[in-house]
């Protein structure tokens, strides 16, 4: 237990001084750092399909925001903040987390998972007959590919169309330069 | 105490999202918000000392298909980990869509501080 | 995009063929150990992420031109669509493991097993693999200083007067 206590707060050393710091590098870099420490934290919350997916996924996240701040000079931003603005809007954030701590003493107790207390839940009955239903002996994968797979076709679904939007924004307009103009 | 600590995580993005006027901060406020609800996700489903939702050799009957009574005493919760594995990866097509938003912008008006975006035609 | 020093592009070219083949062993036993078809797409992209970083960006096209990777990605994604609806045809319910049920059971611990499961670890590595190859070229092939079409025509004025 005290090993996720040091993984949490390394995460929030790394997290806290990714968004303070005013040099773009080193902020995307302190990303790195907390997308590492978590994948950290799911190999010891025993899920290890989630950390190797998590790994990969923030190395090509890494490489993505490393192309948007590693040219030329735009690493530094000038000019001084609004006072008013910022004091407000940390109050008010002060207040969320401060009211919405009072809704963990509700939530059970770490370590202790709903379906061990709770009779008849869904979990229950993926793990007991997720190998005669599906014959997987993965049951994450029986989960996602055969109970619910229609939750990944939309997954697939989103990233289509989140990949073509963006494929549409970075479209190199010089096809047009050939074409008469409109009338 | 450990699902305060998740909390936090989320508020500390949520104030880089709001405050910051640089645009890359603002996407990484968001990225940040996104790792702490995985996170708070997989750690609903966890038990001490419990094992991966994965069946070895001794865990199940090969031929009649029976899990082992000791394996379901301290397996693990596989419906949040199977939520969370797509969440990832949307996490990840979202990221290249903000990215080359700010890369488009910063080609039209040559900087990344969102106070100085005003034209709405450029 | 050009690529990098001697040595940077004499290990990453034995070292792409190890990070494919680890992309494929999680693709294949994704239903058996740890990883699926979300896990080893990513990581097939990002091998190809390597050659462009190490070697430069028309070796790449050359290699995997864009067309081909764009065809990839949709052929993915409408395999996944047809995968939910024989399920429909053959089974009777939307996206029911028909293999499984009907036709191929398999043994258990083996590589054939699950029915449509394996089949359906190789469409998603179709489908995420190309995308995030494709977004990742198109974001370094982006020139920061491109004009749009109106300036280009107001800055050469022989562009215009052909035909």
């Amino acid at each position: 237990m005290a090993l996720f206590y040091i993984l949490l707060l390394f995460i929030i050393i790394a997290a806290i001084i990714a968004v303070e710091t005013r040099n773009l590098l080193s902020s995307v870099i302190c990303v790195g750092a907390i997308g590492f420490g978590g994948s950290l934290m799911f190999l010891f919350l025993r899920a290890p399909d989630i950390a190797i997916t998590q790994i990969v996924v923030e190395v090509l996240g890494l490489i993505i925001l490393i192309r948007a701040t590693i040219s030329r000079d735009l690493t530094f931003i000038s000019g001084d903040r609004e006072f008013f603005g910022t004091v407000v809007s940390v109050v008010i954030i002060f207040v969320i987390f401060v009211a919405g701590i009072r809704v963990f003493d509700a939530m059970p107790q770490f370590g202790v998972p709903v379906f061990s207390h709770v009779q008849d839940t869904a979990s229950e009955a993926y793990i007991s007959r997720g190998l005669q239903d599906t014959g997987v002996t993965n049951l994450v994968t029986s989960v996602y590919l055969d109970y619910r797979a229609y939750d990944t076709l939309g997954e697939a679904t989103v990233l289509f169309t989140a990949i073509l939007g963006a494929m549409v924004i970075l479209r190199d307009k010089s096809r047009k330069r050939i074409e008469e103009p409109d009338v | 105490m450990l699902y305060a600590l998740c909390f936090l995580l989320f508020m500390i993005g949520l104030y880089c999202a709001v405050v910051k006027k640089n645009m890359v901060k603002i996407v990484i406020g968001i990225m940040v918000m996104e790792y702490a609800v995985n996170l708070l996700l997989i750690m609903l489903g966890y038990r001490l000392g419990g094992t991966a939702p994965i069946l070895g050799g001794a865990d199940a009957d090969g031929v009649t298909k029976v899990v082992a009574a000791q394996f379901l005493a301290t397996v693990v919760d596989p419906l949040p980990q199977a939520l969370v594995l797509t969440s990832i990866v949307i996490s990840l097509g979202s990221l290249a869509l903000m990215i080359s938003i700010c890369i488009r912008t910063y080609a039209k008006y040559g900087t990344f501080d969102i106070t100085e975006i005003r034209r709405l035609r450029g | 995009m050009k690529g990098m020093t001697v040595i940077v592009k004499t290990v990453s070219s034995w070292v792409k063929m190890l990070i494919f083949l680890f992309g494929i062993y999680i693709i294949l036993f994704g239903h058996l150990s740890p990883g699926g078809g979300f896990a080893g797409g990513v990581i097939l992209a990002s091998s190809y992420v390597l050659l462009m970083l190490a070697f430069g960006r028309e070796l790449v096209e050359r290699n995997l031109p864009l067309p081909l990777a764009s065809r990839l990605d949709c052929l993915g994604a409408f395999l996944f669509a047809l995968l939910a609806i024989l399920g429909l045809i053959v089974g009777g319910v939307f996206f029911v493991n028909f293999l499984y049920q009907k036709y191929l059971p398999g043994s258990t611990f083996h590589l054939v097993s699950g029915g449509t499961i394996p089949l359906s670890n190789i469409v998603i590595v179709l489908k995420v693999g190309a995308s995030l190859f494709l977004v990742i070229f198109m974001l370094s092939r982006f020139r920061y200083d491109s004009k749009g079409p109106a300036e280009k025509l107001a800055s050469d004025p022989t562009i215009g007067a052909k035909e």
